[in-house]
């Protein structure tokens, strides 16, 4: 039986968990104080992801902030950034706007309102 | 071909500058930086000395006197800040005692009017925060606080307005004595005059000996300071100095015009004439003096802490010679320099007339200069009126010193222009307050980008090299 | 005459607005000096906000739209580009923009809500130079993040505040190599989640109990000299270890701008930097709110939100003419406790006592005494000077009770 030890990071609570393995087996999830932490420390162990933030330079040359619309896998970060970094966003644009579809499986969506009046 | 040639744009050269200017002459100042006052006129205590300090019959003694006669009214037509918040000399027992009354002595001889000697008690009356320990105190009426910077800004850009030139990044390398006129050189660029002052600073012993002069040593002396909260401005009214002694001058404890707290300097020789960095004991020092002399001093209020280099000669008194009829010195113009400063500029011009400058008045001299910080100091009808003419006077950028759009653009336009953003500080005080630029730098990059035309890459802290960001995002590739 | 104005548009101002139109007030002003409203938030990119309010991950921009819809669905007035000059004790606002000049506003009832600074580099006295290269934390988010600008290529962090530690990570993104986060503090001012994703996942070391003694570079920022400290946080010499790094971001605290509060002779709390308030977050002058990062600072939005709101609700009950102070209730706390935020009670309800520890707590008891009596006490099991905590106090306990003390215990594992 091996233990890994990681950090919820969910939420802002910050949870120590502790996963109990045998082999590639999973044997025990502890520490979390919600059902989204066992869901992360597995996910965590098996593929690990994040949502990426970060900018889009505009049309215009201002920027705009946006996100992957659901998690990519960890180890494309900075892949996932050349690609965003190459593109250049269409004026105007609302929150939630599709602006790339399925960059390593999600959607780079807008987090901000730009180009309509007074933006 | 001008008629003079300073070298140097601190407060001496500009002092000069502008006392020429009044005058049917071609002048022009030569400057390495990228600004004016980047010398030991950046950082420095800016006390008007009343002058008890210089030794009786010295140039110092005599230049000091007189200077701090003539500063209110210069700073008047300046537009400068000026405040006669009279000094303290402040003694600790019978030594102490001994050297106040020799430096009483001293100032009555020099000139110094109203000087008195107080006991502790009458002291502590008249500034209520020194120590229980003080004794004894010189009291001198007569001194006062100017901002360094902002008076030779301010005597410089009162000379450009009346003609004078300022050529800056020009770094003298090579001076070259001809029939009746010198040929001053940096790299290609070359300017020929029939005068040369060489106001150069911690530079001054190195351009004297490119005119031929080697008698000249200056060296760097480290001063380093802490710059308190505004809230904290009114802790003392006076400028506090400890009673000169074997162990040195002291620090002083000083409000300054901008209503901050003023601690320092520190005193080090140096031999590095470049090397601004401060030391943690010389903070270190400070902090343990200051307490000495005053109390309840709230250090964590400290907004800032700076270095400054200040120039010191080798002969004890300032270094105003003429090797040669057409080459003035001014070097080593060492504490009370500030003071000092229009009084050199005065006894300078009668050294010039007397080799041969013809002087004659220019009808058309304006000394007044519009003040700075218009706005913040300003009435409300008068601000309303500002806005009305220029709306950029509505926006608040530097929301700690209460800076307008409209100042800051006026520092980029007017002389001598704001380059960097070190410039727009000593100018408008924007990114001198509390934040010290957190909100409003960005900003005032933007608006230096625009008003100078180029990209916002290439903006500035102070001149070339001090670049404030690497480059765009997404075009800057990953290591 | 106006109702109320709200001085400041961020994420406090907004809620406070909201909130305080709910309750029936419709003559409301929020005076913002940007040209949007949503202050900081706007600049804060990364996802992590609402998780409380509204149960879903968001970015700073989308959270600060959900308050501006209601805004402008509810269309309450604001004044942009203008900045306030003076507020005087009896709720007269000077304020100036472009197009009105210097103008007053004369208001039934104010709410406070400006935000808070950074502490700036100097404070820090840090032996050295000073060349370019060195930001605030904020700063440096700012020009990346709003005006697409990489402040430098190598990178050294002071201070492991949660706006250092997510501009670690941006500055990675971007392409810059971070190469060290320093924390004066035997542990980390930011949320554990923040050191997880902003530094492990980025392979960036945290060195605890560090610190910046020298910086060097004339003109630009060549490198720092960091050093271990001691327990008195002294540096050891010994320690000193020379970075070559561009820029120097320093995230050390953030302080309530209180500038205004102090011109209206409003009393302030030397701890928070904020002004001392009831529990209705009513300063010690009567019609005057404050809320949000003004009166301190909070880790999460979410909770500027809910004081704001608390704030704009009482604002509206003070110009209604439904509020009362029928006591005067001093709330103290020990040493092992920073500060608590309301610092007095002026009525005997239901209320909640937000505070700050002082250090970094195992098994502690928290106990409220009530004139020297305990009269409510809760366990917890881990406690960070970083994390905001609350208490909440049942009105009926408060009944003849003259004063309230927190106290911190550490209990036996």
């Amino acid at each position: 039986m091996t233990e890994k030890n990681m950090t919820c990071i969910i939420c802002p609570m910050g949870c120590s968990i502790i996963v109990k393995m045998e082999g590639q087996e999973i044997k025990e999830i502890s520490g979390n104080t919600c059902k989204r932490g066992a869901a992360y420390a597995e996910s965590e162990i098996r593929h690990p992801e994040r949502t990426l933030t970060t900018t889009m330079r505009c049309e215009d040359g201002r920027m705009l902030s946006v996100k992957t619309d659901r998690p990519i896998p960890k180890a494309r970060l900075m892949d996932c950034m050349e690609r965003i970094n190459s593109h250049v966003a269409a004026l105007p644009v609302s929150i939630g706007d599709i602006l790339m579809k399925d960059v390593f499986g999600s959607n780079i969506v807008a987090t901000e309102n730009k180009g309509q009046e007074g933006r | 071909m001008y008629d003079v040639a300073i070298v140097g744009a601190g407060v001496v050269g500009g002092m000069l500058a502008r006392t020429l200017a009044a005058y049917d002459l071609s002048i022009c100042i030569l400057e390495k930086e990228n600004d004016v006052a980047m010398g030991a006129t950046r950082a420095n205590s800016g006390i008007v000395h009343a002058g008890y300090d210089a030794e009786e019959g010295s140039l110092k003694a005599r230049l000091n006197v007189r200077g701090a006669e003539m500063m209110e009214g210069i700073t008047r037509e300046l537009g400068v800040p000026y405040r006669n918040n009279g000094s303290l000399v402040i003694g600790f027992g019978e030594e102490d005692r001994r050297t106040i009354e020799g430096l009483y002595a001293r100032g009555c001889k020099n000139g110094v009017r109203d000087l008195r000697i107080l006991e502790g008690e009458e002291a502590r009356e008249l500034e209520p925060g020194l120590s229980e320990s003080v004794v004894c105190a010189l009291y001198a009426p007569t001194a006062a606080i100017v901002c360094p910077y902002e008076l030779a800004i301010a005597a410089i850009g009162n000379a450009m307005d009346n003609g004078v030139s300022l050529k800056l990044h020009f770094e003298v390398g090579k001076i070259e004595k001809k029939e009746g006129y010198y040929e001053i050189s940096s790299g290609e660029e070359k300017v020929s005059a029939r005068f040369v002052v060489n106001a150069a600073g911690l530079y001054s012993d190195e351009i004297a000996a490119m005119a031929g002069d080697h008698s000249i040593q200056v060296h760097p002396r480290r001063g380093e300071y802490l710059l308190l909260d505004k809230d904290c401005g009114n802790l003392v009214s006076h400028t506090i100095f400890r009673t000169p002694s074997h162990r040195g001058k002291g620090i002083l404890i000083t409000p300054t015009v901008d209503g901050n707290l003023l601690l320092g300097p520190t005193s080090v020789d140096m031999e590095d004439k470049e090397d601004r960095s401060a030391t943690e004991e010389g903070f270190a020092r400070i902090v343990e003096q200051a307490r000495e002399n005053v109390k309840n001093i709230p250090f964590r209020k400290v907004i800032t802490s700076f270095c400054g280099l200040r120039a010191a000669g080798n002969t004890g008194d300032f270094i105003i010679t003429s090797p040669e009829p057409g080459f003035v010195n001014a070097a080593g113009i060492e504490s009370p320099g500030l003071t000092a400063a229009p009084a050199i500029g005065e006894y300078i011009v009668e050294m010039l007339k007397s080799q041969g400058l013809v002087l004659r008045k220019k009808e058309d001299f304006h000394p007044v200069r519009r003040p700075a910080y218009a706005f913040r100091n300003a009435s409300v009808e008068e601000k309303n009126e500002m806005i009305r003419r220029d709306k950029s006077y509505g926006r608040v950028v530097c929301r700690c010193e209460t800076v307008t759009e409209g100042e800051i653009l006026e520092a980029i336009r007017t002389n001598p222009p704001a380059r960097d953003l070190d410039g727009i500080k000593r100018r408008t005080r924007a990114q001198m307050g509390r934040c010290q630029g957190g909100f409003c730098m960005p900003y005032i990059a933007e608006l230096l980008s625009r008003e100078m035309q180029i990209p916002f890459e290439e903006v500035t802290k102070s001149g070339k090299g001090s670049e404030i960001v690497a480059g765009r995002t997404k075009e800057t590739k990953a290591k | 005459m106006t109702d109320l104005v709200i001085i400041g548009g961020g994420p406090a101002g907004m809620s406070a607005a909201v909130a305080a139109y709910e309750k029936g007030v419709r003559d409301i002003l929020i005076l913002e000096r940007d040209e949007h409203l949503g202050g900081i938030l706007q600049q804060c990119i990364h996802n992590g906000f609402g998780l409380h309010r509204f149960g879903e991950e968001l970015t700073g921009p989308e959270y600060a739209w959900k308050y501006e819809k209601k805004v402008r669905e509810l269309g309450i007035s604001v004044k942009y580009r203008t900045m306030v000059l003076a507020v005087s004790p009896d709720r007269i606002i000077t304020a100036a923009n472009e197009e009105e000049g210097i103008f007053t506003v004369e208001a039934k009832a104010v709410v406070l809500a400006m935000g808070c600074r950074e502490r700036p580099k100097g404070a820090l006295n840090i032996a050295g130079t000073r060349p370019a290269g060195i930001f605030s934390a904020g700063t440096a988010q700012k020009l990346v993040n709003q005006k697409g600008y990489l402040p430098g290529k190598s990178v050294v962090i002071l201070g492991s505040g949660d706006i250092g530690l997510i501009m670690a990570r941006r500055m990675t993104l971007e392409g810059a190599e971070v190469k060290a986060v320093c924390e004066l503090m035997p542990y980390s001012g930011g949320l554990i989640r923040n050191i997880e994703q902003c530094l492990n996942d980025f392979g960036i070391p945290l060195k605890l109990s560090h610190t910046v003694v020298e910086i060097h570079g004339r003109e630009k920022l060549e490198g720092v000299t960091i050093a271990k400290v001691d327990q008195n946080r002294n540096p050891i010499p010994e320690t000193r270890e020379y970075i070559a790094c561009d820029t120097l971001l320093l995230s050390v605290g953030l302080i309530p701008e209180n500038e205004l509060s102090v011109q209206a002779g409003i009393q302030l709390d030397a701890v928070t930097g904020g002004a001392v308030v009831d529990q209705d977050r009513e300063t010690s002058r009567q019609g005057i709110f404050a809320c949000g990062n003004v009166l301190h600072v909070h880790d999460l939005v979410d909770f500027v939100s809910e004081e704001a709101e608390t704030a704009g609700k009482n604002a509206a009950a003070y110009i209604m003419g439904e509020r009362g102070r029928s006591c005067d209730i001093p709330v103290s706390c020990d040493k092992k406790i920073r500060y608590t935020v309301p610092q007095r009670i002026t009525e005997r309800k239901d209320l909640t006592i937000f505070f700050r520890v002082a250090d970094r707590y195992r098994n502690v008891k928290i106990t409220v005494l009530g004139d020297g009596r305990v009269v409510h006490s809760v366990r917890k099991l881990r406690m960070a000077p970083g994390e905001m905590e609350s208490i909440r106090l049942k009105g009926e306990l408060l009944q003849d009770i003259s004063r309230i003390r927190l106290e911190l215990e550490e209990m036996e594992a």
